[in-house]
């Protein structure tokens, strides 16, 4: 029609686009060809610089070329003045730019950056800087630009403070973002020279722990700065996990100091059995037994042939050492690599004797939350309430609101504890299990600490919906132990470590396998009903255990099975009352 | 003022005028010509874009000056042109050649002078005011008429009713505006350089001590676009999906509006809208955020929860933000700034306008506007050159005298212009000023307050000076409406570096000054007499100059208001409301009434799949080509990411390459408004 503008057809565009592209492939393919020629001749002139650029900026991912071009450069800089390789690299500067702009997460082209910068007689690390944040400002979360970042900053020393009001900015303008709230996570530590970090701050085991300094109250104040920022966050958006993250980091997992927690011996068997407060692989630790002051040789073993790391071990003493029972005897442990030791005395007339820090002195449950003055956790915890109120079904409050209450008062909160661990698993049924195991846990805990307070070496966890088991190691001592009326599928290799145990009680769950029951040398009375044993050769690792003499067996699979009960007889011959 | 003309068939008489008018018709106008109507835009004024329009200082002080002249002395109608162009069994039907759209027009200047008399410009400054105004709308004028030119005005018209002219007409007038083009792109690329915000550190400390004179604003008036109309883009809004669509976003930049905020109790604070904006507020405690931000997300699919507001559908929204256990703080805010209701809006509508607001974040920044760079003025041009690269013709200060009615079928057949000359045309679209109160079935009543005021600095200093900031300052009064304030900064383009420009507008009570007056000492420091010191201590930026005047508001009137031919159609000005929606929605309903079958605004094809004709004559298409050259050359080139995407390698400036790793996103940058950005 008179008037319009005539436009190309499609097919007509997509023809003309088709030449264009044929023609750039020429083009391409014959300079690839010329700088491989180049390259097997070793011949490192400007010529080669110029095709190689050609190339890398239509595709800035052939890693081969970069190379290629850093050879030539090293080159050059043995033929050429300083001030030329200035130059020269300046504009190297300049062609990764574009690079970059080609593909702003070119390996190539970053690396290539980062090796230019470290190479330039007199680097522009501002400008490298201003260029990291402009990146940044497109793609917050372009980690080749996060590294190149950080190599400059640690290149050109930019304080730490500044750094801090980096992620300031960054998070300022969108707080759902990992990489900043990282980054923060790493330069917190930094920011006091000396100053423990929240992550790193060991476990305060004694009152009279040195007094801490100056720089200590510094971190703590700006750990109030950290969690109000934090707080803010989970506040505006209490579905962002960044954020909640973050805040978990805070509030700080302690390390738990490395030492021996605890050395067992026992007259019967002349056995040792240490516990360690981490995994070791004792043999290659440089452990000396030392009884009554003389080195022992013995030969270290882990309680099952699975572990090779494990937090207990065990020794058999020289036959004969400290058989007597009219022999007073003094035990050492040393644990020489890591300059700790633990004395255990055995008196006259003591069959079994230990030495240990109990859980409740070395508040080890308490410090999976470092220890930060009690009134700002209370003040926390207030805040999650609060926040609770407003979103009573945000799993994230549900859950920090249990760590705040665990590392405050695990047994006061209890109750509550366990409420919001129902709430929990009705709002996230997909990660029910792990709610489950992460309540069994805390339940685990507070019973040993239950246990602790009242001194016993007994201990009962029935009917509390256990549906894992952990901190065996801390139940070396125990002699009974209940686990009735709970969830347990098995009895994992770990139950291994309960030493003293001579009666189990673990009726009505859904066991199937018993692994752990291995090498138990004081298990006598074992009850298994209503679980779901089936096979005889589930029972297999009780052939270890010497002193079993009664097996409850009544209520699972097995019993039917014809013939069990001589079977039984032939597997187990110490067993004298099996009911089945 | 000014006159669309449409044509549907190409008769042989058919003629094409052009000039530049008010949003609307310039989009008509655009939509039309871009389907292959031919389109004579005619404007009775010298500059383009109607109310619609963007001034220097130095050619508004002209405007104010004619404006006054026409006031003492209103022109007398000459209806002796048309006699005898009449024939047989056609009416006359005179237009008016009065625009009163503007009235109560005061100007009062604060800033300091030697000599002169405030509101008097030197003879000098007026008379330089074409120049001056082409100056400031160099980019956009592109395929447009240069007034400037001595002979170009006379030009025009005869070669609008020279048929055979036709067909080059575009292209002369390309080869017109490149010459002035060329002569300023060094010009304005200098005092680009030095409104590059990151220049400004090293001079911002001497502006800061020097007070701004009168013959300052004067000097740097050049650097002035000051809009009739204040208005900004919704991100989402009609407007920016034109723009998209059209392609006609190729033509324009923009910036985002920094901040939204809110005058209460006398001070200036910030509106926390964004999730960031709530993130980072220092005056909203935890649970405020909480609450704020609960509320948001619940108005952002608010009709999926009709239980939440079952019982509030015939009460006020304000009554429904009250049960919503948001602080008084909150409910302020989200009344005012956010879903910027007044105080009748009912509650659902009052969730709809938050809704809009909150759709509209974050797609081009945290807030949910855009301003366009050199001022509102540019948009109506966008379209026009649009409308001019498809054929459309522009003349201005060419206006229409009166329309040839048929007598028989009651149609508008042709129009006489002010020369006497007769064109014919199937359709005539002309703005409501021009329509005479005999034609007129009912009056509209309606006025907009407007207040333009110089300022000395911004009503809310933060870390950056260069932030756009809408203002909202409730009313005292329960029932009167609430003002708006939009604030430039020099980044924008539309005022000199050191100064900022604040555009007031309410919907009309008394007067512009008797509505706007109070708003403007709350806000500002306005001295008593021109040049006295400011108050020592006072927090409040200074005004340097204030201007009030009223516009009509016709935005209520449709076509049964008028009496007037079927073929006539009548586009109403600017409304009152912050979005230009409305303008939009009637210059698309108002083509589908004109051509029903055509589609509105398709995209405007790449200029490399343009065919040109093979005899050589630059068709139209040419003219897209050089426009895009003047883009690049023009000064938003230069900071255009594109162009700094020139290989560096080329750049021997380390700095500037620095500058252009990326496209720019931060909140300095311009903003170019693409389908991508989908």
């Amino acid at each position: 029609m008179h008037g319009r503008v005539k436009v190309k057809s499609t097919a007509q565009q997509e023809e003309e686009k088709r030449k264009e592209r044929e023609k750039k492939l020429k083009v391409y393919l014959s300079a690839r060809d010329a700088v491989f020629s180049k390259k097997s001749n070793g011949v490192l002139d400007e010529e080669a610089l110029q095709l190689t650029q050609q190339l890398l900026s239509s595709n800035p991912d052939f890693a081969t070329l970069w190379n290629f071009r850093r050879e030539i450069l090293l080159h050059l800089e043995t033929v050429k003045e300083e001030e030329e390789m200035q130059k020269l690299y300046e504009l190297e500067l300049l062609f990764t730019e574009s690079c970059l702009k080609v593909n702003p997460k070119s390996y190539g082209s970053w690396h290539h950056r980062g090796w230019v910068s470290s190479r330039l007689p007199r680097p522009d690390w501002p400008r490298e800087l201003s260029l990291c944040d402009r990146c940044l400002s497109v793609d917050e979360r372009n980690f080749h630009c996060w590294d190149y970042r950080r190599f400059v900053v640690k290149a050109s020393g930019v304080p730490v403070s500044q750094e801090l009001r980096f992620t300031d900015r960054l998070i300022g303008s969108n707080f759902s973002n990992y990489s900043s709230w990282h980054y923060r996570s790493t330069l917190l530590p930094l920011l006091q020279p000396g100053t423990p970090s929240p992550c790193r701050k060991p476990a305060h085991v004694s009152p009279t722990a040195s007094p801490q300094t100056h720089g200590h109250r510094v971190c703590e104040e700006q750990l109030l700065k950290e969690y109000e920022l934090v707080q803010n966050a989970f506040f505006t958006d209490p579905n962002d996990q960044s954020a909640w993250f973050y805040y978990r980091w805070l509030l700080g997992r302690a390390e738990r100091e490395e030492m021996i927690s605890c050395v067992y011996v026992s007259r019967e068997g002349e056995r040792v059995t240490v516990a360690f407060s981490k995994l070791v692989n004792a043999p290659a630790e440089g452990l000396v037994l030392v009884l009554d002051g003389q080195p022992q040789q013995v030969e270290w073993r882990s309680v099952h042939p699975l572990f090779r790391h494990s937090p207990v071990w065990l020794c058999e003493l020289p036959p004969g050492s400290i058989s007597d029972i009219n022999n007073e005897h003094n035990l050492t442990v040393h644990w020489t690599e890591k300059h700790t030791h633990r004395d255990c005395a055995l008196y006259t007339g003591r069959l079994e004797s230990w030495c240990r820090d109990s859980a409740t002195d070395q508040e080890l449950f308490r410090s999976e939350l470092s220890i930060e003055k009690t009134s700002v956790l209370q003040s926390e915890l207030q805040s999650c309430g609060q926040l609770l109120e407003l979103e009573p079904q945000n799993k994230w409050c549900l859950l920090t609101t249990i760590l705040l209450m665990r590392a405050l008062d695990p047994l006061g909160h209890e109750r509550e504890t366990l409420a919001h661990f129902q709430t929990l698993k009705e709002v996230d049924p997909m990660r029910s299990s792990y709610y489950s195991d992460l309540c069994s846990k805390f339940m685990i805990e507070n019973t040993i600490l239950k246990m602790e307070y009242a001194e016993v070496r007994v201990f009962s966890l029935s009917d509390k919906n256990l549906s894992t088991l952990c901190h065996l190691d801390q139940l070396l001592l125990v002699t009974h132990i209940n686990l009735s009326s709970n969830q347990l599928l098995k009895l994992p290799p770990q139950f291994a470590m309960l030493h003293c145990l001579k009666v189990l009680e673990a009726d009505n769950n859904a066991i199937e396998n018993l692994e752990g029951l291995y090498q138990l040398p004081k298990l006598e009375d074992v009850s298994l009903r209503n679980n779901h044993i089936s096979k005889l050769s589930t029972l297999e690792p009780l052939v270890s255990c010497p002193k079993l003499i009664r097996l409850d067996l009544r209520g699972n699979p097995i019993t039917k099975t014809a013939n069990i009960q001589a079977e039984l007889a032939q597997l187990l011959p110490s067993v004298t009352d099996l009911l089945i | 003022i000014s006159a669309v003309e449409d044509l549907t068939v190409a008769g042989d008489n058919a003629r094409r005028l052009g000039s530049f008018a008010g949003l609307t018709e310039s989009v008509l106008a655009a939509a039309c010509s871009r389907v292959g109507q031919k389109v004579l835009h005619l404007d009775r004024r010298n500059y383009y874009a109607g109310n619609w329009a963007s001034f220097t200082f130095n050619s508004l002080l002209s405007w104010i000056q004619e404006y006054k002249a026409q006031q003492e002395m209103p022109s007398t109608e000459s209806d002796q042109a048309w006699v005898g162009k009449i024939e047989e069994g056609e009416d006359m039907l005179p237009l008016s050649s009065v625009d009163s759209s503007i009235i109560n027009l005061e100007v009062f200047s604060y800033a300091s002078e030697e000599s002169e008399d405030e509101e008097v410009v030197t003879p000098s400054v007026a008379n330089s005011f074409p120049k001056d105004s082409e100056a400031a709308n160099e980019e956009p004028s592109g395929s447009s008429v240069e007034p400037q030119h001595s002979d170009s005005p006379g030009d025009r018209t005869q070669g609008a009713a020279e048929p055979p002219k036709q067909e080059t007409e575009p292209s002369e007038a390309c080869k017109n505006r490149q010459m002035p083009e060329t002569q300023q792109s060094n010009q304005s690329e200098e005092s680009d350089k030095q409104e590059q915000p990151i220049t400004r550190p090293a001079e911002a400390p001497i502006e800061l001590n020097k007070r701004i004179t009168y013959a300052k604003l004067l000097k740097e008036g050049r650097r002035f676009n000051i809009d009739l109309v204040s208005k900004l883009l919704y991100s989402r809004g009609s407007l920016v999906d034109l723009l998209i669509k059209s392609n006609v976003s190729r033509y324009a930049e923009f910036k985002n509006v920094n901040r939204i905020l809110i005058c209460r109790d006398g001070r200036v604070k910030q509106v926390p809208c964004s999730r960031a904006d709530v993130f980072g507020s220092k005056q909203l405690n935890v649970v405020e955020k909480r609450m704020l931000m609960k509320f948001l997300t619940f108005c952002l699919d608010f009709e999926q929860h009709p239980e939440e507001f079952q019982g509030f559908s015939e009460k006020p929204f304000w009554e429904f933000l009250k049960s919503q256990k948001l602080t008084e703080n909150l409910q302020h805010f989200v009344l005012h700034s956010i879903s910027m209701a007044d105080q009748e809006i009912l509650t659902e509508e009052g969730l709809k306008a938050t809704q809009h607001f909150l759709q509209c974040l974050g797609r081009y920044g945290n807030t949910p506007f855009l301003f366009p760079l050199y001022g509102l003025g540019e948009i109506p041009q966008c379209f026009c050159r649009m409308c001019a690269v498809f054929g459309g013709i522009y003349c201005l200060r060419h206006s229409v005298q009166c329309l040839v009615v048929d007598k028989e079928s009651g149609k508008c057949k042709a129009v006489i212009d002010t020369h006497g000359q007769r064109i014919s045309c199937n359709h005539f679209v002309v703005e409501d000023s021009y329509i005479r109160e005999e034609q007129r079935t009912k009056t509209s009543h309606r006025q907009i307050s407007r207040a333009v005021v110089i300022t000395d600095r911004s009503v809310l200093s933060y870390e950056s000076d260069q932030q756009i900031s809408l203002v909202t300052v409730p009313p005292l009064e329960f029932s009167s409406p609430a003002v708006r304030a939009v604030e430039l900064s020099s980044s924008s383009m539309t005022c000199m570096p050191g100064t900022y420009l604040v555009h007031l507008t309410c919907p009309a009570s008394g007067s512009a000054r008797e509505d706007l007056a109070p708003v403007i000492s709350n806000l500002f420091h306005v001295p008593n007499s021109s040049g006295e010191e400011p108050m020592q201590g006072t927090e409040k930026p200074l005004a340097l100059w204030v201007m009030y005047f009223n516009m009509r508001d016709t935005s209520g009137l449709d076509s049964s208001c008028y009496s007037l031919p079927s073929n006539v159609h009548v586009c109403t000005g600017p409304d009152a409301s912050l979005g230009c929606d409305y303008s939009i929605k009637l210059a698309e309903s108002m083509f589908n009434q004109l051509l029903p079958d055509e589609e509105f605004c398709p995209p405007a094809p790449n200029p490399e799949d343009i065919i040109y004709d093979g005899d050589g004559a630059p068709g139209e298409g040419a003219s897209f080509e050089e426009t895009n050259h003047a883009e690049r050359s023009g000064p938003e080139g230069e900071g255009q990411p594109q162009e700094n995407g020139q290989p560096s390698s080329e750049s021997s400036e380390p700095a500037e390459s620095t500058d252009s790793v990326a496209p720019e996103t931060n909140t300095e940058s311009k903003v170019q408004i693409s389908p991508t950005e989908e």
